[in-house]
């Protein structure tokens, strides 16, 4: 097992890329905490997992509120003793061109995005330090990167994940933390479920990939669990691209 | 094991990250040629991993040598019956200031770290395409992402490597090949060496990582496995910084 005796926090867990994170991190030997606003999808899958054998709670967890990460991080450590690996995972994204756009819908995107990363990270530095190790690993965007076609806005939120990510990983280096972002193309989860009725739309989704498909949760799981594990112990302040290849050209 | 029935081919595997590598595939379980100009190290190396009950065979290969390329491949081939995985790991460094250097010297970098990653990647792709499956690793480095203060002809010789992976990636990314570069920066390892016998320099050098500490050969060993397995299925033209934090900042 690539995880024993850690314990981990996932937010955004109840369903998608986050779900797959914690059947993952569970049978690789975790205990995991998993924090969502979706109470009924986070306690299934909570209840699914405790009877194949797991170590794991839900707890609700808005990411934009202080006291609700306080809450979701005393709640690991009085389950589970420590808090080893923290997944911000919580995202949301809205589709449309920039001159349609509202300050509102960008305030949202980023309160959500961005500032629910640094209030996660924040949270939980402090138990990382007092036992001097912690993986965080935050989720970025292929589009944090390189320009989508139709999404500023959640492009510009996850830019500033990544390099939010860097300067946490800088500022803890000496203290056995740390810290990197993943970077999805498109995955078939629930981000991109609006287009999955329209088979034209799906179809338009892989043509900008290279390897010409969609991702699936597991693969971004497994990219997670890379870096959350003891396996990465010297990459910190880094990126990984998890595209098909979009990235590349 | 996470390398089960496959067969993978390792250049400048007789030492260092190299070895690294071929001990950890051969405990993921997967059937392993080394290929080194060292012959001496690469034989012994072979014979320790196949006592501890590894599948490995050494084989010589100057990567600058089309014709070793493909005798390497062919023994691949025979023994294993197919070729999954190419890691492009040989590399030399000379360290002087761009005025000292020499064409000589300019020519000998470019031909084993560069030319020697286009030779392997030519070598086995017909191979990885026949069966529609393959993963190739290049060995870049922080030095190809970023200016080092004397290393300018090693750093070109690596930002080649780094773009070179990923026109790789996408030439070949419908055909179920995937090739990502790795970016270690200062590792415990011989290219290393003759800095970590100078104190001052040693010091400098430590003094740039973050974590504070240079990295194990193993620490690369297990990103690279990552990248080698079927764990990294939607990573392609993706590059990995494995350097503690150094180029974050």
């Amino acid at each position: 097992m690539r995880l024993p005796e850690k314990v981990a926090l996932i937010s955004g867990g109840a369903r998608g890329i986050g779900a797959a994170i914690a059947r993952r991190f569970t049978v690789e030997g975790a205990s995991v905490v998993i924090g969502d606003i979706l109470v009924e999808e986070g306690q299934t899958l909570a209840s699914e997992l405790q009877q194949a054998g797991a170590n794991i709670t839900f707890i609700h967890l808005d990411v934009t509120s202080e006291s609700s990460w306080a809450d979701a991080v005393v709640r690991a450590i009085d389950l589970y003793g420590r808090l080893d690996i923290l997944v911000n995972n919580a995202g949301i994204t809205k589709r449309d061109f920039i001159e349609n756009e509202t300050p509102e819908s960008w305030d949202l995107i980023f309160e959500i995005n961005a500032k629910g990363v640094f209030l996660g990270t924040k949270a939980v530095l402090e138990e990382m330090k007092r036992h001097g190790n912690g993986a965080i690993v935050n989720m970025s965007s292929s589009y944090g990167n390189v320009a989508s076609p139709n999404s500023a806005i959640y492009g510009a939120s996850k830019a500033a994940v990544r390099l939010f990510t860097k300067s946490t990983a800088i500022q803890n280096a000496s203290f056995g933390i740390r810290a990197n972002s993943v970077h999805p193309g498109p995955v078939n989860a629930p981000l991109i479920q609006e287009f999955l009725p329209f088979p034209e739309k799906v179809r338009l989704l892989e043509e900008m990939v290279p390897m010409d498909r969609l991702g699936q949760p597991d693969e971004i799981a497994s990219a997670v669990l890379f870096l959350a594990s003891d396996e990465s112990s010297f990459m910190t302040g880094s990126e990984l691209i998890i595209d098909g290849g979009i990235n590349a050209r | 094991m996470r390398l089960e029935g496959k067969a993978a081919l390792i250049s400048g595997g007789a030492r260092g990250i190299g070895a690294a590598v071929a001990r950890r595939f051969a405990a993921e379980g997967a059937s392993v040629i080394v290929g080194d100009v060292l012959l001496e190290e690469g034989q012994l190396l072979a014979d320790e991993i196949r006592e501890s009950g590894g599948e490995i065979a050494f084989t010589p290969l100057d990567v600058t040598s089309e014709s070793a390329w493909a005798d390497a491949v062919a023994l691949a081939i025979d023994r294993y019956g197919k070729l999954d995985i190419l890691v492009n790991n040989a590399g030399v460094i000379k360290r002087d200031r761009i005025e000292n250097e020499t064409a000589e010297l300019w020519d000998r970098t470019m031909s084993v770290n560069a030319k020697g990653v286009f030779l392997g990647t030519k070598a086995v792709l017909s191979e990885m395409k026949r069966h529609g499956n393959g993963s190739i690793v290049n060995l870049s480095s922080t030095a190809g992402l970023v200016a080092g203060p004397a290393t300018a002809a090693y750093g070109a010789s690596k930002a080649a490597v780094r773009i070179f992976t990923k026109s790789t990636a996408i030439q070949n990314a419908k055909l179920g090949v995937r090739a990502n570069s790795v970016h270690p920066g200062p590792i415990n390892a011989p290219m290393m060496h003759e800095i970590m016998e100078i104190p001052d320099k040693l010091a400098n050098n430590l003094a740039r990582v973050p974590l504070g500490r240079f990295g194990e050969p193993e620490e690369v060993a297990n990103v690279i496995l990552f990248l080698a397995s079927d764990e990294s299925s939607f990573v392609t033209g993706s590059e990995l910084v494995v350097d503690g934090g150094i180029t974050a900042q």
